[in-house]
C-alpha cells in the first residue's frame, strides 16, 4: 500500500494484525498483543513461518488477535507447552510463539512448562501474568503475591511462584520480565526472543483491569507501575542492520543472539551480566524481598542447544518427509524376520 | 499307566523374579520351537524387579494350539515361597520337579504325582564358584532336567545358545555346563516318566517367527511412517516404545540425521499433547500407554477429536481399575477407548489378534488417523503385547500412505483457480471429512485457527448453537463414514449352525481351540473375529444370522457387549457374554466351560473344573 511502511519481507504492520480483540477495555493483554505484532513486523518474520499456540484463559484467547496469516492452536488448559513441543518436533523450521497465563503456566500446566524448559524447546513463550484467574472471574493464581488482597477482601497467604526464577533453574535459555504497558522495553525483548533458538520465557506483568485492579492488590496497574524495577534499558539490533550499536564500554552490555542479532542493555545503576545464573537468581530474590518487579533481560545462555538440534533432526521437517524416507525397505523387514526365526 | 503323549505338553515353571529364570525359560522355549514343535509361552510375572513369584508356562502342541493350557503336566517348583500352592497346580498324574538338595517338606508331598528331585543347589555350587552369577545360573539346571526327561537333545540346546549368545562363547559355555549338569543328573539317576515326549517335527516351524505383539506393533509403526513418538513408561506398554527406539535407528536411515523424534515425556498428559501438536503440524505421531495413562490422556483425546487432529494411541491393556494388576492381562478399557473424553465422542479402534495383524494394523493406523483426521486407537492387551507368539513372518504390503484430504499449496492454488475456497471444517464432500492444511503451507489461504472450543466451518470461534450442533453432527457423520473403511471382521460361516462365537484380540487362540473342542463334543459354532470399532455391517449380519451369540471378552462388565447392544438393541437378547477377567491369559477350558454352561444349562463332565485339587492353573 502506497505510503505505508513495509518491512524486509514487504509486509506492512497491518499484515501482522489479527481479528478484533474481545478482552476487557484497558486489559494489559491487548497491549502485549500490540507489542507482539510490532516485534514480528520489526523482525520481518513471514507470518506463514509462524505458529501461534496457547492454552486456556483470557491470555490464551489472544493469539487470535494477531498474525491472522499464521496457523494458530488454542489447546486445552495447561498443555500448550507439550503441544508446542510436539509441533516443534514435527516442523522445527517454523517459529512458535506461545501465549499463556499465570494459571495456565504456573498452576495446571506447571509440570509440562517445566519440562519444556528442561528440554530447551525452541519457542517464544509469553506469560501474561496478572496474578488472577480472569476467565473464571477472579480467583487467586499461583503467581499472586503473599498478602495481596482479592476483590472480595480475601487475602492470599501463600508465597508467589516466580516464573523467571523457575525458568532459570529449569534450563530455559532466554529469560526476561517486562510490563504490558512498557512497549519500549517489551518489543525489543520480544524481538530478541524471536531471534533466539531455545526456550525464551517472557514473564509479562499484565494487570487485570476487571478482577485485580483494586487497592490492596499487588498486581493492580497502579501498584505495578509504582514498583517496577528495570535493570537496564533494552535496544534490539536486527542481524541485517550492520550499524554501530549505541554501546558504551563499562555501562552497557551486549548480547549476540543465534541469528546474529544483538541486544544492547544500557545499565541503570546496577552492574549486570545476564549470563551469570547466580547473579540473576540473587537479583530476583533481592527484588522480590523489596516487593518490586525486576524487569529486563534477566538471564541468557547462548550455548545450550535447542531440543530439535539435540535430537539431531535434519533440515527437512519430519512433517514433510515422504514415504520414501519414512518407510524402510521390505528387505530390512525380512532380515528382522530371520532374526525372529532363531 | 497312561500312554505318553507326543508333542502335547504343558510345563509351568515357578521361580522368584530377578533370578535369571527369564533366560532359562527362554532357552527352553526356543529349544522346543527349534525342534519344530508348535509351542507358545505365557509369562506371568509380578510388578516387581526382584524377589516376588513368577510363573512361566510353556505349551507344546502338535495341533498348533497356542492358548494357555488349562492343565499343567509338569510343575518346576523352584520357588519355596509358592511351593505349597504350586504342588496343587499340577494335574493328577503330572510331575513335580524340585530341588532335593534339602529334603522335601512333608507338607509338599502329595499323592498322584511323580516327584523328580534334582540337587540344583549342590550341583551349582560345584560348577559356579561363589559369585553373584550362581543364583542366576541355578535355573539353567532345570532346563537340562526337562530336556533329558522329555527328549530335547543337547545339540538343540547348544544351537539355541549359539543363536542367543553367538558373539559370547564364554556365556554359551557357562550356561551349557549348568544345563548339562541337570541333563546328566537325570541320565545318571535313570529317571523316566510316562507323561509325554517331545519329538522333532521336520520343518514343523519352518518359516515361522517368534516375537511379541509390542515388537510387531513397533515395527508396524516404523513401516507406517511414525515420525514423532512420545511416550511415558508404563507396563505393559513400555516395550513397544522401547522396541521403536531399538529398531528405528537401524531401519530409518538418512544422511547422519534422525528422520524421527522419540521423546520420553514427563507424563502421559504431556505425551498425548505432544503427539496432538505433532499431528496438527503434519507428522505421523503416536504414543503407547496402558489404562492409567489412557485415563490421564482423556482430556486431550477429546481435543484431538473435536479439533480433528490425526494421531495414533496404542493401548496395551492390563488389569484395572486404578493400579490394579499392572503385569496381568485384561480387555477392560474398551469403553474408555471407544468413548474417550468428555462430551459426545466416539473413536476408531483397530484390534490386532496375532503378530501379523499387530504389524499390519499398526502400519495402517496412521492411514486411518490421517484419512479421518482423528485419534485412532490400536487396542492391545498384555497377553498379546508381551508374550512370545509364533507366527507367519511379518509382511509389508506395498501401498502408498493415505494422507487423506491434505491440501498442499499447489492444490490450494488450483482450488482458487476453480473458485473453490478452503474452509477447514466444511463438509465439502458430504462424508463428514473436511479438508486439512498443515502449518508451513506457504499459500496465504492455508492458515486457520485450531481450537478445542466451539467453532464454525471456517474454524472461527463460535458459540452459536447452529454451528455447534452442525459440528457435532458432522463428526458423527464422519464416524459413520469410517464404518465403511475400518478392517472388516474375519468370519467363518457354516450353514445350519445356530450358535456364533465372537471374540477379539488375545482371546482368538483360546476361542479357536474351544470351538474345536465344542465341535468334538457336539456343539458346532460359527465364528467372527472382530478387528475394529465401529462395528460394521458384516458383524450385524453375523449376529442376525444366529440364535445365540457367545461374545468372549476379558472384563467383568461385558464392555464390548454393551457396544453391540447400543448399536443393535433389537438383537441384544441374543448375546451371551463369556467373561474372563482373572488377569491371566484366557484358557480354552474356561471358554468351553462358560459356553457349555449356557448351552447345556448345566456342566457336562468333560468341561468340569477339577477344583478340589487345583488352585489355579498358573
Amino acid at each position: 500500500m502506497a505510503g505505508e511502511k513495509v518491512n524486509r519481507v514487504n509486509l506492512t504492520e497491518k499484515d501482522y494484525e489479527g481479528s478484533a480483540s474481545t478482552m476487557c477495555r484497558g486489559c494489559g493483554h491487548d497491549a502485549i498483543s500490540a507489542s507482539i505484532m510490532r516485534a514480528f513486523f520489526e523482525s520481518s518474520v513471514d507470518p506463514r513461518k509462524v505458529v501461534k499456540l496457547s492454552g486456556i484463559g483470557c491470555s490464551s484467547k489472544t493469539p487470535a488477535y494477531f498474525l491472522s496469516q499464521s496457523f494458530g492452536f488454542n489447546a486445552v488448559h495447561g498443555r500448550m507447552s507439550a503441544v508446542a513441543t510436539g509441533a516443534n518436533l514435527a516442523n522445527h523450521t517454523l517459529m512458535p510463539i506461545g501465549v499463556s497465563g499465570d494459571g495456565d503456566t504456573a498452576a495446571i500446566g506447571l509440570g509440562n512448562f517445566c519440562h519444556m524448559m528442561r528440554r530447551n524447546v525452541n519457542i517464544t513463550y509469553v506469560v501474561e501474568n496478572n496474578g488472577v484467574y480472569g476467565l473464571t472471574k477472579g480467583q487467586f493464581s499461583a503467581t499472586a503475591d503473599k498478602g495481596s488482597v482479592m476483590k472480595g477482601g480475601k487475602i492470599n497467604d501463600i508465597p508467589a511462584l516466580d516464573i523467571c526464577e523457575l525458568a532459570i533453574i529449569l534450563g530455559a535459555t532466554y529469560i526476561a520480565r517486562s510490563f504490558s504497558g512498557d512497549r519500549k522495553q517489551l518489543a525489543p525483548l520480544l524481538e530478541g526472543a524471536l531471534a533466539h533458538k531455545g526456550s525464551a520465557i517472557l514473564d509479562v506483568i499484565s494487570p487485570c483491569v476487571t478482577f485485580n485492579n483494586h487497592e490492596g492488590s499487588t498486581k493492580s496497574l497502579k501498584y505495578v507501575k509504582d514498583h517496577l524495577d528495570p535493570i537496564h534499558d533494552v535496544d534490539f539490533i536486527p542481524f541485517y542492520e550492520n550499524i554501530e550499536a549505541d554501546y558504551k564500554e563499562g555501562t552497557d552490555h551486549m548480547v549476540t543472539l543465534h541469528d546474529g542479532s544483538r541486544i544492547v542493555l544500557h545499565k541503570l545503576g546496577k552492574d549486570y551480566d545476564p549470563s551469570n545464573k547466580m547473579q540473576a537468581l540473587n537479583m530476583i530474590h533481592a527484588s522480590v524481598a523489596e516487593g518490586k518487579f525486576l524487569t529486563g533481560l534477566i538471564y541468557y545462555d547462548p550455548n545450550r542447544l535447542d531440543f530439535a538440534t539435540e535430537l539431531n533432526l535434519g533440515d527437512t521437517p519430519l512433517a514433510e518427509l515422504g514415504q520414501d524416507v519414512l518407510q524402510p525397505p521390505a528387505e530390512l523387514l525380512d532380515r528382522i524376520n530371520a532374526d525372529f526365526m532363531k | 499307566m497312561e500312554t505318553p503323549t507326543i508333542n502335547d505338553l504343558s510345563i509351568s515353571i515357578a521361580t522368584e523374579n530377578g533370578t535369571g529364570s527369564a533366560s532359562a525359560n527362554n532357552i527352553l522355549f526356543k529349544a522346543i520351537f527349534k525342534m519344530g514343535v508348535p509351542c507358545s509361552s505365557k509369562n506371568m510375572f509380578p510388578s516387581n524387579i526382584q524377589g516376588l513369584p513368577t510363573w512361566y508356562q510353556i505349551r507344546a502342541s502338535a495341533d498348533g494350539y497356542m492358548a494357555r493350557k488349562d492343565m499343567i503336566d509338569v510343575m518346576v517348583m523352584f520357588n519355596d515361597a509358592t511351593a505349597a500352592k504350586d504342588v496343587y497346580r499340577v494335574r493328577d498324574g503330572g510331575m513335580i520337579v524340585y530341588d532335593d538338595s534339602t529334603p522335601l517338606a512333608a507338607s509338599l508331598k502329595r499323592d498322584g504325582v511323580q516327584y523328580i528331585g534334582v540337587p540344583a543347589d549342590e550341583l551349582i555350587q560345584k560348577i559356579v564358584p561363589a559369585s553373584p552369577l550362581r543364583i542366576k545360573q541355578r535355573n539353567m539346571i532345570y532346563v537340562g532336567v526337562l530336556a533329558a526327561l522329555f527328549g530335547i537333545d543337547m545339540e538343540t540346546i547348544k544351537a539355541v545358545l549359539q543363536d542367543a549368545f553367538g558373539k559370547k562363547p564364554a556365556v554359551i559355555e557357562s550356561n551349557l555346563v549348568c544345563i548339562a549338569a541337570g541333563f546328566n543328573h537325570v541320565k545318571e539317576k535313570g529317571y523316566s516318566q510316562n507323561i509325554g515326549r517331545l519329538e522333532p517335527i521336520p520343518n514343523g516351524n519352518k518359516g515361522k517367527i517368534i516375537t511379541e505383539g509390542n515388537t510387531a506393533c513397533a515395527l508396524g509403526s516404523i513401516y507406517g511412517g511414525a515420525s514423532v513418538i512420545c511416550w511415558y513408561p508404563i507396563t505393559p506398554s513400555s516395550s513397544l516404545a522401547e522396541a521403536i527406539e531399538h529398531y528405528m535407528p537401524r531401519l530409518r536411515k538418512t544422511d547422519g540425521k534422525a528422520a524421527y523424534a522419540i521423546v520420553q515425556a514427563e507424563d502421559e498428559i504431556a505425551a498425548v499433547n505432544m503427539i496432538v501438536g505433532a499431528g496438527w503440524a503434519g507428522a505421523r505421531s503416536m504414543t503407547s500407554t496402558s489404562g492409567p495413562g489412557l485415563s490421564l490422556m482423556n482430556e486431550s483425546i477429546g481435543l484431538a477429536y473435536f479439533a480433528e487432529i490425526p494421531c495414533v494411541i496404542f493401548i496395551i491393556q492390563r488389569g484395572g481399575p486404578s493400579t490394579g494388576l499392572p503385569t496381568r492381562t485384561q480387555q477392560a478399557d474398551i469403553q474408555l477407548m471407544y468413548y474417550a473424553s468428555h462430551g459426545d465422542t466416539r473413536h476408531i479402534i483397530l484390534i490386532p489378534h496375532d503378530m501379523k495383524s499387530c504389524f499390519d494394523l499398526s502400519r495402517r493406523s496412521f492411514d486411518f488417523a490421517e484419512r479421518f483426521q482423528t485419534p485412532v486407537f490400536v487396542m492391545m492387551d498384555l497377553d498379546l503385547g508381551m508374550n512370545l507368539w509364533s507366527s507367519e513372518p511379518l509382511k509389508l504390503e506395498k501401498e502408498p500412505f493415505d494422507r487423506g484430504k491434505l491440501l498442499t499449496a499447489e492444490q490450494l492454488d488450483q482450488w482458487e483457480k476453480q473458485g473453490k475456497k478452503f474452509r477447514r471444517y466444511f463438509d465439502q464432500d458430504g462424508d463428514g471429512i473436511p479438508y486439512r492444511t498443515i502449518p508451513g503451507n506457504p499459500n496465504r489461504k492455508a492458515s486457520y485457527f485450531t481450537r478445542g472450543s466451539g467453532h464454525d466451518s471456517d474454524a472461527r470461534y463460535s458459540e452459536d448453537e447452529k454451528d455447534y450442533k452442525e459440528t457435532l453432527d458432522r463428526l458423527r457423520k464422519k464416524f459413520e463414514t469410517a464404518r465403511q473403511y475400518v478392517p472388516k471382521p474375519i468370519v467363518e460361516m457354516n450353514d445350519g449352525v445356530r450358535a456364533g462365537v465372537i471374540c477379539f484380540g488375545s482371546s482368538y487362540e483360546p476361542v479357536r481351540e474351544a470351538r474345536d473342542r465344542l465341535k468334538a463334543s457336539g456343539l458346532k459354532t460359527n465364528h467372527l473375529l472382530l478387528r475394529a470399532l465401529p462395528l460394521t455391517e458384516e458383524t450385524r449380519k453375523f449376529v442376525e444370522a444366529h440364535d445365540v451369540i457367545y461374545l468372549v471378552e476379558q472384563n467383568r462388565d461385558a464392555q464390548m457387549a454393551s457396544i453391540f447392544k447400543d448399536e443393535w438393541p433389537g438383537m441384544g437378547a441374543k448375546i451371551v457374554s463369556v467373561l474372563i477377567y482373572d488377569g491371566l491369559p484366557v484358557t480354552t477350558l474356561e471358554v468351553v466351560r462358560q459356553i457349555r454352561q449356557h448351552s447345556d444349562g448345566n456342566l457336562k463332565e468333560d468341561a468340569k473344573w477339577p477344583e478340589k485339587k487345583l488352585i489355579a492353573s498358573i
